[in-house]
C-alpha cells in the first residue's frame, strides 16, 4: 500500500456501487431469461431466412410484415441485443484490465447495443407499416 | 490496474487440458463474434426498410465472396452457441453437471451443432448460389 493516500472509505463503502454488490443476480437472470426467449425465436428466424428467396426485396419485406412477424422480430431484436450486451459486458469485465479502457469499452458496448436495438425495431416497424394508410 | 505482487489463485496453467475447456472458451468467442453479427443483421433490416435499391446494394455486399464467408462464420457461431447454450441452461437447472456427463454432452453438442450448420448452410446458400 506504500505511498498511497489514506483511504477513508470503509470496506463496505468501497464495495457498494460496484458491479458485484447486488447487480450480479439481475445480470445472471437477464442473461438466462433472454437465452430462454431466444430458444424458440432464434431458430424460427434462421430457418425462416433459409426458406426465403433472400435476393428478392418484395418477398423479404412481405415476410417481415406478414401476420405477427413484426412482433416476433421486435422481440427477437430485444432478446438478442440484451443477451449480446450482457455477454460482451462480462467478457470486457473479465479480460480488460485498464480501468479507463474498461469503462470506455463498457459504455461503447451498452450504447452500441441500444442503438442496434432502436435501429432494428425502427426498420421492422417501417416495413410493417409501409402498406398502411 | 496497478496490481502489485499479489498471490493469484492457480488457474489456466495448472489444469490438464480437457476438450471441455476449448468448448467453454469457444462459447465466449462465438458469442462475441455474433455480437458483431448484430451490426450486419440490423444493417440488413435497415436496407430492406430503405427500399429496393438499398436492399440490392446490401445483398450484393453480403452475397460477395467475403460477405458469404462472414455469413457462414456467423451461422457456424450461431449453431454452436445455440446448442452449447442449451447445455448451459441445463447446467443452470442442475442437470448434467457430472464430469462424465458434461464431457459427453460436450461432444454431442459439437456434433449437433455441426449437423445443424451443414444443413442450414445448404438451405441458406445453395438456392442463392444458383440464383443470378
Amino acid at each position: 500500500m506504500g505511498g498511497r493516500a489514506v483511504n477513508l472509505r470503509s470496506p463496505l463503502a468501497a464495495v457498494l456501487g460496484r458491479g458485484s454488490s447486488g447487480h450480479g443476480v439481475a445480470h445472471w437472470w437477464a442473461q438466462r431469461v433472454t437465452a430462454l426467449a431466444l430458444v424458440p425465436l432464434a431458430p424460427w428466424f434462421v430457418v425462416s431466412l433459409a426458406g426465403l428467396p433472400l435476393g428478392d426485396h418484395a418477398a423479404v419485406t412481405n415476410w417481415i410484415a406478414a401476420g405477427g412477424h413484426p412482433v416476433w422480430l421486435a422481440l427477437l431484436l430485444l432478446a438478442v441485443c440484451r443477451h449480446s450486451s450482457l455477454g460482451v459486458q462480462v467478457v470486457i469485465e473479465d479480460y480488460v484490465h485498464g480501468p479507463a479502457l474498461k469503462l470506455a469499452l463498457l459504455l461503447l458496448n451498452g450504447g452500441a447495443h441500444i442503438v442496434l436495438l432502436a435501429g432494428g425495431v425502427y426498420a421492422v416497424l417501417r416495413i410493417a407499416l409501409q402498406g398502411m394508410p | 490496474m496497478s496490481t502489485p505482487a499479489r498471490p493469484l489463485s492457480p488457474h489456466l496453467s495448472i489444469y490438464r487440458f480437457m476438450h471441455t475447456m476449448a468448448l467453454s472458451i469457444l462459447h465466449r468467442i462465438t458469442g462475441v463474434w455474433m455480437a458483431f453479427g448484430c451490426i450486419a443483421l440490423v444493417a440488413w433490416l435497415c436496407s430492406a426498410a430503405a427500399g429496393e435499391g438499398a436492399y440490392a446494394r446490401a445483398t450484393a455486399v453480403l452475397g460477395s465472396a467475403p460477405g458469404r464467408i462472414l455469413l457462414l462464420l456467423w451461422l457456424a457461431a450461431f449453431c454452436y452457441h445455440f446448442v452449447n447454450g442449451l447445455r448451459h441452461l441445463a447446467w443452470d437447472a442442475l442437470l448434467g453437471l457430472e464430469k462424465r456427463t458434461a464431457r459427453i454432452s460436450g461432444r454431442v453438442a459439437l456434433a449437433v451443432a455441426l449437423t445443424a450448420f451443414l444443413a442450414l448452410a445448404y438451405l441458406l446458400f445453395c438456392p442463392w448460389v444458383a440464383a443470378p
